[in-house]
């Protein structure tokens, strides 16, 4: 900040080497030496590749070989292929699962945030799958979720019986909620930390105050922790919709998108990788990108609209 | 306080403690019959139910089994030489550029700025179409340094951290150090970054152990399994003919999973507050 009030410095005729080392000279190599690796990067490795994605969208293509031109047609085919833009629909069953895990952690954290015998521990417990690489996560569900195997088991001895329960990653009626279960359980405990982390950035001698003046639980809850959260809340309701929309690991790991579990990005993957249709599969990435910041701007200025009128 | 009260504040803990250990025990079972599962043999696991515990805890067979067939060996050398390449290189990248972002005024601040905080908003898996291309034409694909480039490309939440960080270094230590005729890469080298240890300790571990989970990229530029497989991607050898083979496949992923667990019982509070501190900015 004040970094620059002292280079105001009187602007003499100078020969290059001189500037150099003057303190002026020096501000702008340090700023390049320190600049230039990290931009590059950004350059060659998100904007370039950006740059290429939208143009590749017009064109029929693979990776190597031959590209023709073809105008809007790869964006006409992801609106009109029935496994396209329909993979959309699958994003409803994580959002749903997206609210279950933000009023889980929610719950979780509000718990946890006032004195609990062994609340370390639970906390622990609760945050370790976030740890969990994506591919120990696929062999672990497949395992958890075969006929007879973990879940059943557990459920059996809840008192159901094996013949009334469902193939849950084959039965085109549950396996997206399986898949759904899967990241509530991986990012519940992440998102508990997230606010506990917040709700403990809270002075301690606003909830003595309210103690004091005899609040209860709820009314702490309200008027203390919901405002205090409210700002890491709303981060997670935006993340968590835009998640929603690319929602890609469970399925790509668990199920290969098969029976029904292909998401968006499942089949955008496929349709890159494996069929090399490079020029629609940029397509389809170009349209949800777009529709994910239309969702995130139209979120940000409803939040905005809301906090506006109701706090303040 | 009367009985009522009593009952209420009784029912109130009864509630918070039965939740706490039903999500406990939600979060941990998955991982914990993998555990009961990896140390069965052969004939045990297809005979007992999978939630029987084993006849002894002490049978590793399994765990030197798929530690060989999954070539966990060269996973765990190539994912160490990543794991150091990445930490260092992204922390020396991140940490310059927070102080240049931190410490300097110059017009394009605010753009640079921007631009990675729109850059972390770009899904990876859709941005991977592009990048691939790039990769190739780079001849990055199956070669290790190309790999360890592409991941220490931006990474935001470092920079928030360091950014923060800084904030919080008053500024006359720079201005004192300027008086006494010392140089911008002096002052960062020898006065900031010795004092941003703790962000630096805090951002490691977090992209330290996203990089040692880090699948995707590593699957589709570290084709070359029996070469270059990490840790993550070796559990591929799974898939396929052993897939059935649960009591193996439990043992190779428990063994994936022990550095992270080592780490996290080690570092806990420095993920936390990592997290924490990461997200609120962002």
């Amino acid at each position: 900040m004040s970094a620059s009030a002292n280079t105001t410095v009187k602007k003499n005729k100078r020969t290059f080497g001189e500037w150099l080392r003057s303190r002026d000279g020096q501000r702008v190599l340090v700023m390049l030496a320190f600049l230039i690796i990290p931009m590059v990067l950004l350059m060659v490795f998100t904007y370039i590749p950006f740059a290429e994605m939208v143009k590749f969208s017009f064109y029929n293509m693979k990776y190597i070989g031959a590209r023709k031109f073809v105008g809007w047609k790869n964006y006409i085919k992801v609106f009109s292929r029935k496994d396209c833009f329909g993979a959309l629909k699958l994003s409803l069953y994580y959002m749903g699962g997206s609210v279950v895990q933000l009023s889980l952690a929610l719950y979780l954290a509000t718990i946890l945030s006032f004195k609990v015998k062994g609340g370390d521990v639970f906390k622990g417990f609760m945050f370790f799958p976030f740890l969990i690489n994506g591919i120990a996560i696929g062999f672990i569900f497949k395992f958890f979720y075969t006929r007879g195997f973990v879940f059943d088991t557990v459920l059996q001895w809840c008192g159901f019986q094996l013949d009334s329960l469902p193939y849950w990653l084959k039965d085109r009626s549950i396996n997206n909620i399986s898949l759904v279960g899967t990241s509530v359980w991986r990012y519940f405990g992440q998102n508990m930390v997230l606010f506990i982390g917040a709700i403990m950035s809270v002075d301690n001698e606003l909830y003595e105050a309210a103690m004091l003046d005899g609040a209860n639980k709820f009314q702490q809850f309200r008027y203390i922790i919901m405002p205090s959260i409210k700002t890491i809340f709303v981060l997670n309701v935006i993340l968590s919709i835009s998640g929603s929309l690319s929602a890609f690991e469970p399925p790509y790991v668990i199920t290969d998108g098969a029976n029904g579990t292909g998401t968006y990005f499942v089949v955008m993957h496929e349709i890159a990788h494996t069929q090399q249709k490079v020029g629609l599969a940029s397509a389809m990435a170009v349209v949800l990108l777009l529709i994910i910041f239309a969702v995130t701007i139209l979120q940000k200025l409803f939040f905005k609209y809301v906090f506006k009128d109701g706090t303040e | 306080m009367s009985i009522s009260e009593k009952i209420g504040k009784y029912v109130l803990i009864f509630f918070k403690y039965f939740s706490l250990v039903f999500f406990s025990f939600v979060a941990l079972l998955p991982v914990v019959s993998c555990v009961i599962t990896a140390f069965k043999t052969d004939e045990e696991y297809q005979n007992t139910n999978v939630m029987v515990l084993p006849k002894s805890w002490l049978n590793f067979e399994n765990f030197a089994n798929a530690f060989e067939k999954a070539g966990m060996g060269r996973a765990f050398i190539n994912s160490t030489i990543i794991l150091i390449c990445v930490l260092v290189f992204s922390t020396l990248i991140g940490t310059q550029l927070a102080y240049v972002l931190n410490r300097f005024k110059f017009p394009g601040n605010k753009l640079i700025r921007n631009m990675f905080l729109f850059a972390s908003m770009l899904p990876g898996v859709a941005m991977q179409i592009p990048v691939y291309e790039i990769m190739y034409k780079l001849g990055f694909i199956n070669l290790l340094p190309g790999y360890i480039t592409v991941m220490c490309g931006t990474d935001v939440i470092a920079i928030y951290i360091y950014i923060q960080f800084f904030e919080n270094i008053d500024i006359a230590l720079d201005e004192s150090a300027i008086v006494d005729g010392a140089s911008y890469f002096t002052i960062f080298y020898r006065i900031l970054l010795p004092l941003l240890k703790p962000a630096i300790v805090t951002s490691c571990i977090l992209k330290g152990v996203g990089t040692y989970n880090e699948y995707y990229m590593a699957n589709m530029y570290l084709q070359d399994k029996t070469r270059l497989a990490t840790v993550a991607t070796s559990l591929y050898t799974f898939v396929g003919p052993l897939g059935s083979k649960y009591n193996l496949i439990c043992a190779g992923v428990i063994i994936s999973l022990l550095p992270a667990l080592i780490v996290f019982i080690t570092c806990q509070k420095q993920i936390y507050s990592g997290l924490t501190s990461g997200a609120v900015k962002g």
